[in-house]
């Protein structure tokens, strides 16, 4: 072998992410990060991190709050932004449940996660954001798999998959009109693997529900789930104490967790590599049809 | 641990795929993803059951890759689609485009970023309009290795003479869509002959099979003797009492290497500094190479700003102009006339153009030149000639991809109108 003077697919990956961030912050006049607390908005916002050193951050981190969420996504997301210095914004579903901007689903499959889709839009216009730059990946779902890096809203925040603007190069374009905004998708290219290589390139820390750890769960529909205070337990259905992991986190009623005994990025790697599920087939949101992804896409989901 | 190891140095390969729905396109990267094993058991089943929902007899794995409900309603693909999967060698991306004539601008919007283009061709139908129409695309796009996949082997007795007559046909066409670096092989895509496992019924083929291929082309660059490329992006200027005096140029490099110490010149001014410091985050690098994105800090302090290009001075200097002839790709129904103004993104500068002429268009079927054209319409394929409002820093498309490629925006609509690759 000739010494190698090119990219890893790692690095070129990170390149490509750093090259949108940047060109996110030169073409609009008020981006945000739409945080989750799971590792692709971790992955994004230390890319973030590294587009602009020394100078911080410049867009807030939006984090949509469903009033579901696992404490340590919390404890994690506040310490993240005490130590980048960044700017946070909380958008809060309970207050859009309680001034009767949507309405709580009821039943044991209730979940807050559609919900979301209207505290997002009301905080996007609440706060004037032109551009919401998410973690969304083109591998985790069929419908993505369409998605632009630069992904144009109309007036309604909804998307036109019929429509969208041809993406060559690396040529965004994100002129717009009034009112109209962009959802921006810097790691459109990794898969998930990708994102925990990374983490473990980078060494990123992580939040430890990730890892390995005891939790109250219960079983549904070939799914486990932690048995919080928010979720309701079908007749049948019981409580056991396991070791699991979450390999995706969305919230607490959405994010189906895996049995697993991996305690290191090392080993979370091996178990992916393994694993024979995506990781959205925990995802009970998406299993509501065939299409459920396209569907909230275009209703403006993340 | 075996896998954290291994995977952290894969390279990337980007690849594209033009065909009709018949030639087995879908069932051919459904292959691909099938025996590299990057289909998970949920997806799998729920190809299955949508597969047995509409009453096909076999999976139908062209359900792998098309999304959108109206595309599994009408059993198009109306779109670019991204599919990736991984082997031990590499990462690869496909971008899956439809190979219908009006899709033109999806094929061009795939090509424009891979580095292989991958071209079905029916062993029973031999070479088509649309094959032509592929090459050509690829090869207007500078893509440098085409992989000419003869697909359906099994329906013609995996017959050598058959394979040899569309290799023989194929290389007679014309040089302007020939690609730098071809390969052909035979195929059966449905039954997996020559995709990832070598075939048995075809031992007269000695080449390689596509994923050894694709696992072992050099991942193509831009030549060693095009000079250094590095189109700023945005300035960091921290405001911070540790970082008072900071002035970063953020950017990508598109070409050529960049050290600390290289004399350099920012275009189109011309002033001439040197490079004080290249980092990424709080890491100082000594040389980068394409493709990385860093900042860079300039020993003098000049006025230097986004859309500013910076070059060295020890290989030819792009070219500065505000008349600039190329083809172009148009990708909306509203057309395109002598005398229309779009707003001109290249690289990261943007300006004003008008349309001074229409010079020929392609016939991308027979690729004869057509002259005395009025207008372009969605799909055509032309060379023009613009003027731009500030002056353009470029190289041709066939030297860089970055310097030499651009695109159209309306200024009513916002939307992207057009591609275009500078002459």
């Amino acid at each position: 072998m000739t010494t190698k003077t090119y990219l890893t697919h790692l690095r070129e990956l990170e390149a490509e992410s750093i090259y949108v961030l940047r060109e996110v912050a030169a073409q609009f006049d008020r981006p945000a990060i739409l945080f989750s607390g799971g590792k692709d908005s971790i992955v994004l916002t230390h890319l973030a991190y590294k587009a602009f050193y020394p100078a911080r951050i410049p867009f807030p981190l939006v984090h949509i709050d469903t009033g579901h969420n696992f404490p340590e996504t919390i404890e994690y997301r506040d310490a993240l932004v005490e130590r980048l210095g960044a700017k946070l914004i909380v958008g809060s579903v309970q207050e859009s449940i309680d001034t009767g901007r949507v309405r709580e689903e009821t039943g044991y499959n209730a979940s807050r996660n559609r919900l979301q889709t209207v505290t997002l839009l009301d905080t996007i216009e609440k706060h004037k954001f032109d551009a919401a730059i998410g973690g969304a990946r083109r591998d985790e779902e069929k419908a993505r798999a369409k998605e632009r890096f630069f992904s144009h809203r109309n007036e309604f925040g909804q998307w036109d998959p019929r429509n969208q603007r041809p993406e060559l190069w690396n040529l965004y374009n994100g002129h717009k009109n009034v009112g109209e905004h962009f959802r921006v998708f810097p790691i459109s290219n990794w898969t998930e693997m990708d994102v925990w290589q990374y983490i473990f390139l980078e060494q990123i820390p992580m939040p430890n529900i990730y890892f390995t750890h005891e939790r109250n769960v219960f079983l549904r529909d070939g799914q486990w789930f932690a048995a919080e205070e928010c979720m309701k337990l079908k007749p049948g259905e019981t409580v056991e104490r396991k070791q699991v992991r979450c390999r995706t986190i969305g919230d607490i009623s959405c994010t189906g967790l895996t049995l697993s005994q991996a305690s290191s990025l090392e080993e979370i790697i091996d178990e992916i590599a393994a694993t024979r599920v995506t990781e959205r087939g925990g995802r009970a949101d998406d299993k509501r049809s065939e299409t459920a992804m396209e569907d909230r896409k275009i209703a403006g989901y993340f | 641990m075996e896998n954290t190891k291994g995977y952290l140095d894969m390279e990337l390969l980007r690849f594209t795929t033009a065909g009709n729905v018949d030639d087995g396109k879908s069932t051919l990267i459904g292959r691909l993803l099938y025996d590299s094993k990057s289909i998970f058991e949920d997806q799998m089943e729920a190809v299955e059951s949508a597969s047995r929902s509409r009453g096909n007899e076999e999976v139908n794995l062209a359900l792998l890759t098309d999304g959108l409900r109206s595309e599994r309603e009408q059993g198009i693909t109306i779109d670019v689609a991204y599919r990736y999967f991984a082997t031990p060698q590499r990462k690869f991306i496909i971008a899956d485009t439809p190979g219908h004539v009006q899709y033109t601008r999806n094929m061009v919007t795939g090509a424009s970023t891979a580095d292989l283009a991958l071209i079905l061709i029916d062993a029973r139908n031999g070479v088509q309009e649309q094959t032509i129409r592929h090459s050509f695309i690829a090869s207007l796009l500078g893509i440098s290795h085409v992989a000419v996949c003869i697909n359906k082997m099994d329906l013609v007795d995996y017959s050598q003479s058959v394979f040899e007559n569309i290799q023989r046909a194929y290389l007679d066409l014309s040089e302007e869509i020939r690609p730098k670096n071809i390969h052909f092989i035979p195929i059966s895509a449905k039954l997996g002959d020559n995709v990832v496992e070598k075939s048995t019924n075809m031992a007269w083929y000695t080449g390689s099979t596509l994923m050894e291929l694709l696992e072992t082309i050099p991942v193509p660059r831009s030549e060693d003797n095009v000079g250094m490329r590095f189109a700023v992006q945005y300035v960091i200027r921290p405001i911070s009492d540790t970082f008072h005096d900071f002035r970063g140029y953020a950017g990508m490099l598109a070409s050529g290497t960049m050290q600390k110490g290289k004399q350099i010149i920012v275009l189109p001014r011309g002033q001439r500094t040197s490079i004080s410091a290249i980092t990424l985050a709080d890491k100082e690098l000594e040389t980068v190479h394409e493709g990385e994105s860093v900042t860079v800090q300039l020993t003098d302090d000049i006025d230097v700003g986004r859309g500013d290009l910076l070059v060295d001075a020890d290989h030819e200097l792009p070219q500065i102009s505000q008349t600039v002839s190329m083809n172009v790709c148009w990708f909306n129904q509203n057309p395109l006339h002598v005398g229309n103004r779009y707003i001109i993104r290249h690289a990261t500068h943007e300006t004003q153009g008008i349309v001074k002429s229409i010079d020929n268009r392609i016939n991308i079927n027979t690729l004869q030149k057509e002259t005395q054209i009025e207008s372009l319409a969605m799909n055509d394929i032309a060379e023009i000639t613009i003027k731009t409002a500030t002056p353009l820093v470029f190289d041709s498309y066939k030297i860089n991809r970055t310097t030499g490629s651009l695109i159209f925006i309306d200024p009513q609509t916002f939307e992207t109108v057009g591609a275009g690759m500078i002459l």
